[in-house]
């Protein structure tokens, strides 16, 4: 009984030095990591750790491979690993990035890579932040579609032109490195933060949304849009390149063409 | 027998899933905030005008920046023009910064303590320097008489 291969061998003899055709050539780096566990320590410590490393590789493949081959109690978010979900948001070389987006070949290798929390949030272990005073005034924004008027029987339709005027501020996947970038956030906890009013934005600028003179109000708090100082963290450190201060910039405008 | 997990987004604090120091404390109403954001921007403008008109007129203008001494400040205070013109420097000047100061300590002060007492001596310093200005712009008299001897000087008319 002879298992049938599913594709032939290749007929073409390399030499060897040619290796492989196309080798990912392959550097050492080191990842500082931030650590940190109230079980063991109220403090918090760096860990360096030296790992050999593909030129295709990501921050998060490092992550893994310290978590996987070195250290297992290195904790950390991820889910998709493909910069969809946000969950990988940390602060790599003082810069908040998703970690699943950075490439290494892009860092400076010759130095540790330095792996902290996201600023901001309470730390429970390692990378991880509580995100509930995050999500906390998102859900107070009321990211949903409120309409009036009668459910319709099909689809509600909009102009290309309407759909363009929020257009941006769709794409936000709430990994929090806008808010954990603000320095208002960082000393002010209770600032709705960047993220919150992104998505406010979102819906107080669509043409099918019936409550944008509520979120507008919600706003005008003294912990809302007017705690931004225009810093350009944000839209810095946006994954999805949002220009999250000009977001914030239109709520303003909004708020004070109702009042005035 | 059962036994309780605590949740594991709880945080250490017992008394509820976040920790106080980022929970809102009520919503403020009035547009204090608002206005005091639209008051920084359209200060701004008029000062830079008001600033450098001043530069202009006292250190340009003439003989420049010599002619400055205690007559040319009388002369100018004569005017009712010039003496609107430094009240309204003098009171935008005072509450733009004054509201920079406040936004500052509300940045950067992190006890409730420190930030009341920075705001408490931040607007007496302000309410002093505006009223005592606004009472020099109005009441200033280059010629004082008092008791019936004129001030000594020598630029005032006998």
């Amino acid at each position: 009984m002879t298992a049938e291969l599913a594709e032939p061998a290749s007929k073409i003899e390399l030499p060897a030095h040619i290796g492989g055709g196309g080798e990912i050539p392959t550097f050492d780096v080191t990842l500082r990591v931030r650590r940190y566990n109230p079980e063991v320590s109220e403090d918090a410590t760096w860990e360096d750790f030296k790992v050999t490393m593909y030129g295709t590789d990501r921050v998060l493949d490092a992550l893994h491979k310290v978590k996987w081959e070195i250290d297992g109690s290195v904790s950390f978010r991820r889910s998709c690993a493909h910069g969809v979900c946000g969950s990988d948001a940390m602060r790599i070389n003082g810069r908040n990035r998703l970690a699943c987006k950075t490439l290494l070949k892009d860092l400076d290798t010759t130095k540790p890579i330095t792996v902290e929390p996201i600023k901001g949030l309470p730390v429970e272990k390692d990378l991880i932040v509580d995100m509930e005073p995050f999500f906390q005034s998102f859900r107070e924004v009321m990211p949903f579609l409120i309409n009036k008027g009668h459910e319709p029987t099909k689809e509600r339709l909009q102009s290309a032109e309407d759909r363009e005027r929020f257009d941006d501020t769709t794409k936000c996947i709430l990994c929090a490195a806008c808010t954990s970038s603000c320095p208002v956030f960082w000393t002010d906890g209770q600032y709705f933060g960047p993220a919150a009013i992104v998505n406010a934005h979102r819906f107080i600028f669509d043409s099918r949304d019936d409550a944008g003179d509520m979120r507008l109000e919600i706003l005008n708090d003294k912990e809302g849009v007017w705690r931004c100082r225009t810093t350009f963290n944000c839209s810095e450190a946006c994954p999805r390149g949002i220009q999250v201060t000009q977001a914030i910039a239109e709520v303003k405008q909004a708020i004070l063409s109702r009042k005035i | 027998m059962t036994a309780t997990i605590d949740s594991p987004r709880s945080g250490k604090n017992s008394s509820g899933k976040i920790s106080p120091q980022y929970r809102r404390t009520g919503a403020s109403r009035g547009n204090f905030e608002m206005f005091a954001w639209l008051f920084m921007r359209l200060s701004g403008v008029v000062l830079v005008v008001l600033i450098f008109g001043h530069l202009f007129v006292n250190l340009l203008v003439g003989e420049g920046i010599h002619a400055i001494d205690f007559g040319f400040v009388a002369g100018k205070w004569a005017d009712p023009f010039w003496q609107i013109w430094d009240l309204a420097m003098l009171w935008l000047a005072m509450l733009h910064g004054t509201n920079g100061v406040r936004t500052i300590i509300n940045d950067y002060a992190e006890k409730d303590s420190t930030r009341l007492w920075l705001k408490i001596v931040l607007y007496a310093a302000t309410t002093v320097i505006i009223v005592l200005g606004t009472l020099v712009i109005f009441t200033f008299n280059p010629c004082p008489v008092v008791d019936g001897v004129p001030l000594p000087g020598g630029f005032c008319p006998a």
